[in-house]
């Protein structure tokens, strides 16, 4: 018996008042697999991730967690959440607290882990994400991208099973990025968890998308869903995502 | 041979300038008809600064043609242009496409060519929100339904609190210690100069309006009853209540609406810690345990302002002052004060807490957050006071 998916999304709307941002849309994403969305700027890509984890309420459709029904609101919602990380397009730390803090703060929460040992899990995460010895600055000490990193490390904490990164190398150096797409793959085959990366970094999509999921601010819908390196050369995939594959260029 | 020179230099530069001022004044157009082609031709120079011939005058002439099937754009001696002319191409194209007639821009300089190429190359966004309440009719039930949503989710709020209280007081809350610490010093122990500041010029005040009144009747003992019914029973919880709404509860709604901008509240709702629980529980909780103690301040600084008054301008002793307090002030008035301004305290800490979490999503959003709590907790805490005033009235206390 083939073992059932991660994550299903089924015939999923999504509006803000009156605008609807993208109708229609039926995915899946199977367990320890890393699904890219892709997508020009402003066509939904975060709203769809919000949609993911419970932030925003769809207009209709539904999302599967296994084979849970994920209602924001709930408390299955609740316990399914549990096993989120989420990491926020420009970091969303705590700005009260240290970059300790922030990260123990789910340990704390949700572990009962003694003081000491939250202290080396906190060093361990951030020194995972390249910000070892930074633990007593608070967010507004630091640049950007190393707040977004910050809110990596945050975002395993917990080892989740499911990770969400919005935008993760945008505005990185290239150097850091690439660290970044290691660590994405690292965290993926260690932990066996199950990863959605918003990006439209090219780079990074080759580097680590096992499918990607095209989404078309025009016919507010997604167009394609595959390995981008089986998209790019297919033919029968929409020429619009193969432009964006090829960064504009034609084939 | 160089006096010459200079003068030489000095007189041509003078021309120069005074041509190009002159051209610079000057934008222009000429047109001619070539077959079924209108042929606009742009000179001088086209800029920002200078005088522009009217579009209108350009639709008129073309509107006037009859048979025309192409505009041809040209200009072979342009001075100089920026985008004042761009925009006059732009537009001018607009207005020719949507008549079905052809454009070619070919003559003018390949700068204007590429960018008004470049302008067009992603087409302009038709969609528009589908919601447009026109008439005024759908905009009184907009109204109507937006102000039911918004008393479902004031009633949404203070079920959540509730839960959210019990839950703390189960022992299974997410407040931190250390947080809900922070909290109390900033409610509390921070507030105390301030007002003890007011309160004290606020008995001074109520003792000095008493004093030249009773001064006639030469009973001047009484404004010893006067200041100290007057604080404790209403001046010192309002004065501590107005103060902490101007001061915490607009820090509270500033605070958590700038963390509802950060996106640090989804935060928290993804970690599946309620914000609820960990922002605004530990606000109520501690205002409302810090406010009373702001109030007893308030009253026993309101009390000696008063003294100072009466010792000063009258001659009751300070003994006699002490006296006088404690015979007008029962428990009863003093605990009245207290009991209103832990209910002041859940007032302001509501208020501020339900508008950060409701702030928008910009820094406009935190500003009018602050604002709105501010008021809608001063306005509050007058409402209760008129309500208690009544119950007490009614209850004898």
């Amino acid at each position: 018996m083939p073992e059932a998916d991660a994550i299903s999304v089924k015939n999923l709307t999504m509006a803000y008042g009156g605008y609807t941002v993208m109708r229609k849309l039926d995915f899946s994403v199977r367990p320890s697999e890393i699904k890219v969305i892709m997508g020009g700027s402003g066509c939904g890509k975060s709203t769809l991730l919000k949609h993911l984890v419970g932030l925003e309420q769809a207009a209709s459709g539904e999302i599967f967690y296994g084979d849970q029904r994920f209602e924001p609101g709930t408390v299955e919602a609740a316990g399914i959440r549990r096993k989120f990380g989420l990491s926020f397009q420009g970091g969303a730390l705590w700005s009260s607290m240290t970059l300790e803090e922030n990260v123990a703060l789910p340990l704390e929460q949700y572990t009962h882990l003694s003081a000491a040992d939250i202290r080396d899990m906190v060093d361990f995460k951030l020194s995972l994400v390249g910000l070892a010895g930074f633990g007593h600055r608070l967010p507004s000490e630091l640049s950007g991208g190393m707040r977004k990193r910050a809110g990596i490390a945050r975002a395993i904490a917990l080892d989740p099973h499911i990770l969400f990164f919005d935008e993760p190398s945008a505005g990185l150096d290239p150097l850091s990025s690439r660290r970044l797409d290691d660590l994405i793959l690292e965290l993926r085959d260690a932990l066996g968890a199950t990863v959605v990366v918003v990006t439209h970094e090219l780079a990074s999509i080759f580097a680590i998308a096992d499918s990607a999921l095209f989404l078309d601010a025009e016919s507010k819908t997604a167009l394609c869903d595959g390995k981008p390196n089986d998209l790019i050369d297919n033919p029968a995939i929409d020429a619009k995502v193969r432009r964006f594959l090829r960064r504009g260029d034609n084939d | 041979m160089h006096g010459s020179f200079t003068t030489f230099g000095k007189r041509r530069y003078g021309t120069q300038f005074k041509n190009m001022s002159e051209m610079a004044q000057k934008a222009d157009w000429g047109t001619r008809r070539k077959g079924a082609c209108f042929v606009v031709h742009f000179s001088g120079a086209w800029l920002s600064k200078s005088l522009r011939p009217e579009l209108d005058t350009l639709y008129a002439a073309i509107v006037a043609e009859t048979n025309l099937e192409t505009l041809h754009l040209e200009a072979d001696h342009l001075l100089a242009w920026d985008s004042a002319l761009l925009v006059v191409v732009r537009k001018l194209c607009d207005w020719a496409e949507a008549r079905g007639l052809r454009t070619r821009l070919d003559g003018l300089p390949k700068g204007i060519q590429s960018l008004i190429e470049l302008s067009r190359a992603v087409p302009e966004n038709k969609q528009v929100s589908d919601e447009s309440p026109e008439d005024f009719l759908s905009s009184v039930g907009e109204r109507a339904l937006s102000s039911y949503r918004g008393l479902n989710g004031y009633f949404e709020f203070l079920g959540l609190l509730c839960i959210g209280l019990l839950a703390t007081i189960r022992g299974c809350g997410r407040m931190r210690a250390k947080d809900f610490l922070s909290l109390l010093q900033a409610t509390g122990a921070q507030a105390v100069p301030i007002v003890s500041l007011l309160s004290f010029l606020t008995g001074l005040i109520i003792a000095f309006i008493g004093v030249i009144q009773l001064q006639k009747f030469a009973a001047d003992i009484y404004v010893a009853d006067l200041v100290g019914l007057a604080i404790t029973r209403e001046l010192g919880c309002v004065m501590a209540g107005v103060i902490m709404a101007g001061r915490t509860g607009a820090a509270f709604a500033a605070q958590i609406g700038s963390m509802q901008v950060n996106e640090e509240v989804d935060a928290l709702t993804t970690f599946g810690i309620s914000p609820m629980q960990f922002l605004v529980v530990p606000r109520v909780i501690a205002l409302v345990l810090m406010l009373p103690l702001l109030c007893a301040c308030a009253n026993f600084v309101g009390i000696i302002g008063g003294m100072v008054v009466a010792v000063e301008i009258s001659d009751v002793s300070v003994l006699q002052y002490c006296k006088q307090i404690q015979a007008a002030v029962s428990l009863s008035d003093l605990s009245v004060g207290l009991f209103k301004s832990a209910v002041f305290g859940l007032i302001i800490a509501l208020a501020g807490c339900y508008r950060g979490l409701n702030c928008g999503r910009d820094a406009s959003g935190v500003g009018q957050a602050a604002t709105s709590a501010v008021v809608t907790s001063i306005t509050w805490i007058v409402v209760a006071d008129a309500i208690f005033a009544v119950m007490f009235h009614n209850l004898n206390i």
